[in-house]
């Protein structure tokens, strides 16, 4: 069958010319690529905000490290579970691929824990405190916008992630999709670390 | 069809390397310079995180040269974004 033939009976054409593996993984990169714009356009945002303001708040002083630095820490450890789990059900040993899934699910759960925690010690207790809020000065504002995107982004890959492990389970998923789905968390790995420069550090 | 065929890179090698630059950052905010030698430092480290991340993690090492360019498309709008935007950054 030849490729326009495949292509009208609605089946996949056998390579991509990027992603020989499959065209859900070019479609995932191409995907990452406009969400890593709309990343890139909020994290440039804020840093022209931070900039042109002239009274923007230490934010260490405020947001404090000691729980992000965990919850970066998480997410780097979590990375590396998914690269693991990969590497498990690419050798065909499921028990090992469920158990590292399993890990990044767990990790990815305990940094929305973490992040619900902060943002509840945030609105309640220490913005008041500097009569800062949500809606009211830009520090807030920007720090809302861009965490909240971001945990948005991790509530999608816990589903994400528990969705390929049952598919997996049932053996409707193969490792493809499992490297589909990592790149996916890994993408959400590396903006956080970027997050955790430019909006606690600096 | 087979996942991308390459030698497995040392995921636990970069994880160490991840971990010491974030406690590098850490330790960056409290070194005794002058601030913009903090933001250019923690920059680095962090730009030098990501790419570990994006080169093993999400293999782009091992992908082709085009993938890449599409990986990189969106630093293109970041940096169109910063230099329209420079005039309010620093006005005259």
């Amino acid at each position: 069958m030849s490729e326009a033939t495949a292509t009208h009976a609605g089946v996949e054409p056998q390579e991509t010319p990027l992603t020989p593996e499959s065209w859900g993984k070019l479609g995932m990169w191409l995907f990452l690529a406009g969400d890593a714009m709309s990343f890139g356009c909020l994290i440039v945002g804020y840093g022209i905000l931070r900039h042109a303001s002239t009274n923007w708040p230490v934010p260490s002083a405020i947001l404090g490290i000691n729980l992000t630095a965990f919850m970066t820490f998480l997410l780097i450890v979590s990375s590396v579970w998914m690269v693991l789990s990969l590497s498990a059900i690419q050798k065909g040993d499921k028990a090992r691929f469920k158990k590292f899934l399993g890990l990044v699910i767990l990790g990815g759960l305990i940094f929305l824990g973490c992040q619900a925690y902060e943002w509840t010690h945030l609105i309640t207790e220490v913005l008041p405190h500097h009569n800062l809020a949500f809606g009211k000065d830009l520090f807030a504002t920007t720090f809302f916008v861009l965490t909240g995107f971001h945990g948005l982004h991790v509530t999608g890959g816990v589903i994400y992630n528990t969705c390929v492990l049952v598919a997996v389970s049932r053996g409707r998923y193969q490792a493809k999709h499992v490297e589909i789905a990592g790149l996916y968390w890994h993408f959400v790995d590396l903006v956080w670390i970027l997050i955790f420069t430019f909006v606690y550090l600096v | 069809m087979t996942t991308t065929t390459h030698d497995e890179p040392n995921y636990m090698g970069v994880f160490w390397w991840l971990l010491a630059l974030t406690l590098l950052e850490l330790g960056v905010i409290y070194m005794p310079i002058h601030r913009m030698g903090i933001l250019v430092l923690l920059v680095v480290l962090a730009i030098s995180k990501a790419v570990l991340v994006a080169l093993y993690f999400m293999h782009l090492k091992f992908e082709r040269v085009t993938l890449g360019l599409i990986a990189l498309s969106p630093f293109v709008l970041c940096v169109f974004l910063i230099l329209m935007l420079l005039p309010d950054i620093f006005p005259r």
